[in-house]
């Protein structure tokens, strides 16, 4: 009889691989992004396809140069993941150079310099979205104008032109502010959140427009949530804490400091707390450890979209909250069964 | 009275694959060619052969006998021929060599005289403890270990529950199932026994929801000195920590024994066993297999210990192309066979053959945590491999990888696929290798530091220095004597204050 090589136990598998969560990750984020294309014009979709397109390529060549297995581990979908949420994170009109920049620090700089899947600290897709912010910030601040306030949003011709000939004077639709940006300025001009909330850029509860697709990453959210993709803690913290913090700041003087529904639903709340914050790479793993991180980072986004320099504080709190990640997994250990009691 | 049950952490709802086995009848395993007994079937020492070759022995015979306290001897399991004594491959990925006595049966089967135990009830626990060891009983739930060890453990410590594990969790496996449908009458009998050697107050008998037959044939012949309860099919709560967890709500403290909290666990195999040792004096000789997956007729045979797997797996129906992968145990826990010459010991549970598939690739961690949330005794199986790869010996063990049963839980859910329990096994055994290197290396100074003092003395009372120490050193150790004998005596007045007159 042949000697075969020893397999180890156990001899069954669940099925499951990182394929099949990232592919279901990528499908929740379809109804936030199809609501995003309906209120703001197809350069969303655009340039979902140019940064998933530019991550894959550029992660052929790392894992390539790496002497990785490169089909083997394209497969696993990550980068087509990372690719979408850098698309969701900088306005639609972004030439596509910068989307590349992005897209090279993200994949190149951020992910395959520590070693490629796995072995990231940080979250790539807000490590490459920081980084355009960083470099661009004219352009990271032009964001559509708010549905209604023209006739309508950029159309595809727009959109293509905007996006691959950039440098022509771009047409007054895109000199727009969001809402958390708007509100901002105004505040430090002094205006009353009473007043500030009159302009065309809010809708019923966040930012007109915006508020629905937050609504859709919510949506998408809970359906991964469902699936058992993500876990509850993270999400729920994020939230419970944004939410905890900007109610008691808004209870104290509602004219400076906006709802907690203006927080949830305004900027990238709900994309951040379900799709960002939960990247298990990047995140705490213990159960504890990822109630502390969630909630690190819904405090840490409200204190930036508050008092620091940026309107929204999603992709720097995540960040923040990745540095802290491996100092709150070592302090978290949960209790092991028959472990005497202090550990709990 | 229903017993509240406690929930244990993590674990899996799989899909069981009973059905294929669970309702047919056992079949008896034929008399095979030759008989092949491993002196080592348990935990602890290997036995010590008694016979010689071409020595005739008959069955139920002793052929090895203990070789210290952790250790149970072995008996032959048909009559015949001693032809062989030496090494055979016994399947052990560690050792796959070891020593065997070889017979060759006569075909007759002929019983060795044995003599039974009559009124258990009025016999010393000790004496039943002896009974047991003598017929070569090892646990029979899979880990064997000498069942005399945890009874001798029983009568030192107080025992407060006894609990028969009848749950059998992994997927496939039926034969304790189908023992307790065939035998209840010796399972319960058996546990009686077993209460009255470890002086339990309560004794618990356990099995699985979807064992409803079993359940019901103990159900008739339980009275009110045994509880017999249901638990809820999860894996892995079979395992002694999981069940101990769910019937009492206790958890075994990490690193120790179930004594430590007064239980003690025992598989209702070994309580069968127990009551055929007790009541009839037969030693332990065969065993139920289940044999199943992809074979041709799956069923639960009778094995005489030493038969051949390959010898079980033709009488199922094992379709020999040579494409199967064959698993020693349950898919969960099981070891793979690479050869199918070895023979059927206390241990061995069930054969499953199942499709070699090739083991999909190994990717990266991604902390997605999903085997933080299956895993029964909560470690923290990422970090637990992060440290296991990267050999950093101490860290793995402050994430307490000595707490890990290797239920492969983790490994199942591993979007990944890898191979976590593979990790964890090679973590211990390189810790445990380095432990031992590391007492070697203890011993050497030790004797090292002893034989330089010796040196020193008798340097320095040859001249003449130490004349008068030498005095106070015997007296010295006059009294630490009989300090010790003091000791002793008091520690024996204490167990057994009725034979204090004695001394």
């Amino acid at each position: 009889m042949t000697e075969a090589a020893f397999i180890s136990s156990p001899h069954r598998h669940g099925g499951a691989t990182i394929t099949a969560v990232m592919l279901r990750v990528a499908l929740a984020l379809l109804p936030g992004i199809l609501l995003y294309a309906w209120y703001f014009g197809i350069g969303i979709l655009i340039q979902c396809v140019l940064a998933a397109c530019f991550a894959l390529a550029l992660e052929a060549l790392l894992l390539k140069l790496r002497g990785r297995p490169v089909g083997l581990f394209l497969r696993d979908g990550s980068a087509v993941v990372t690719g979408l949420l850098l698309a969701l994170c900088i306005p639609p009109t972004t030439p596509w150079w910068m989307v590349l920049t992005g897209i090279i620090f993200a994949i190149a700089a951020a992910k395959h310099a520590f070693g490629g899947i796995g072995y990231n600290p940080f979250n790539p897709a807000m490590a490459g979205f920081v980084f355009v912010l960083l470099c661009f910030p004219r352009e990271m601040n032009s964001w559509p104008a708010a549905p209604g306030t023209l006739e309508t949003g950029l159309g595809l011709g727009d959109s293509l032109r905007a996006i691959f000939l950039p440098g022509r004077e771009m047409v007054d639709a895109t000199s727009g502010a969001t809402a958390l940006g708007y509100m901002k300025s105004r505040l430090g001009l002094m205006g009353m959140i009473s007043e500030i909330r009159a302009d065309p850029v809010f809708g019923t509860f966040g930012g007109r427009g915006w508020e629905w697709i937050s609504a859709g990453f919510l949506a998408g959210g809970i359906a991964l949530l469902v699936m058992g993709i993500v876990k509850w803690h993270i999400p729920a913290a994020m939230l419970i804490a944004l939410t905890t913090v900007s109610t008691g700041f808004h209870l104290y003087d509602a004219d400076v400091y906006a709802s907690p529904i203006f927080h949830l639903f305004g900027g990238a709340t709900m994309l951040g707390a379900f799709f960002v914050a939960t990247d298990p790479v990047s995140a705490s793993t213990t159960p504890r450890g990822r109630l502390i991180y969630g909630a690190l980072i819904g405090t840490l986004t409200y204190v930036i979209r508050v008092w620091g320099a940026y309107p929204d504080g999603i992709a720097f709190a995540v960040l923040l909250g990745n540095a802290a990640a491996p100092l709150i997994d070592h302090h978290t250990r949960p209790r092991v069964l028959g472990e005497s009691g202090s550990g709990a | 009275m229903m017993r509240a049950l406690h929930a244990f952490p993590g674990g899996l709802h799989l899909e069981t694959h009973k059905e294929k086995t669970c309702a047919e009848s056992s079949l008896l395993q034929p008399l095979p060619e030759r008989i092949v007994l491993p002196l080592q079937q348990h935990i602890g020492l290997p036995a010590e052969p008694i016979v010689g070759m071409g020595e005739r022995v008959r069955k139920g015979q002793m052929i090895a006998r203990a070789s210290g306290y952790v250790s149970v001897p072995v008996h032959a399991s048909t009559s015949g021929t001693i032809v062989d004594i030496g090494l055979h491959p016994v399947g052990n990925p560690a050792t796959p060599d070891a020593r065997c006595i070889v017979i060759e049966p006569d075909g007759r089967d002929e019983w060795f005289e044995i003599q039974p135990v009559h009124e258990y009830a009025s016999v010393d626990p000790r004496e039943l403890q002896a009974v047991i060891r003598d017929c070569g009983i090892a646990g029979l739930g899979g880990a064997g270990f000498p069942t005399h060890v945890k009874l001798n453990e029983g009568v030192e410590n107080a025992v407060d529950t006894l609990i028969i594990n009848g749950v059998e969790c992994e997927p496939y496996i039926t034969c304790d199932d189908r023992l307790i449908q065939e035998k209840a009458t010796y399972v319960v009998a058996g546990a009686r026994m077993i209460a009255h050697a470890v002086q339990a107050k309560h004794c618990v008998i356990a099995v699985e929801e979807d064992m409803p037959q079993s359940f019901a044939a103990l159900e008739k012949l339980v009275e009110d000195d045994i509880e017999l309860v249901k638990v809820p099919t999860r894996y892995p709560a079979g395992g002694e920590k999981q069940l101990i967890k769910m019937l009492t709500g206790f958890e075994v403290p990490s690193g120790g024994l179930s004594i430590h909290i007064g239980i003690v666990v025992h598989n209702v195999a070994t309580a069968a066993a127990v009551y055929r040792a007790v009541t009839r004096g037969e030693p332990q000789v065969s065993r139920y297999v289940t044999v199943t997956g992809d074979v041709d007729r799956p069923r639960n045979l009778q094995v005489l210990l030493g038969t051949p797997i390959h010898d079980c797996l033709r009488t199922c129906g094992f379709r020999e192309d040579g494409e199967a992968r064959i698993i020693l145990g349950g898919p969960m826990m099981g070891t793979h066979l690479r050869r199918l010459d070895i023979p059927v010991i206390k241990t061995t549970n069930c054969v499953l053959v199942q499709p070699a598939r090739e083991p999909a690739a190994e990717l990266p961690c991604i902390r997605c945590g999903d085997c933080v949330d299956v895993c029964p005794i909560k470690l923290l199986p990422q970090q637990l491999y992060w440290h296991a790869r990267s050999d950093d010996q101490d860290e793995a063990q402050r994430y307490h990888l000595f707490d890990c049963i290797e239920c492969g839980c983790c490994a199942y859910v591993c979007p990944s696929h890898i191979p976590l329990v593979q990790y964890y096994r090679h973590a211990k055994s390189r810790i445990a290798a380095a432990e031992r290197q590391r007492q070697g290396a203890d011993h050497a100074r030790t004797r090292f530091l002893a034989r330089n003092a010796r040196l020193d003395r008798q340097e320095r009372s040859r001249n003449g220095a130490l004349p008068a120490a030498a005095g106070a050193d015997i007296a010295e150790k006059r009294a630490y004597i009989s300090d010790a004998v003091e000791r002793v005596r008091d520690r024996r007045l204490q167990r057994d204050p009725n034979q204090g007159g004695d001394d």
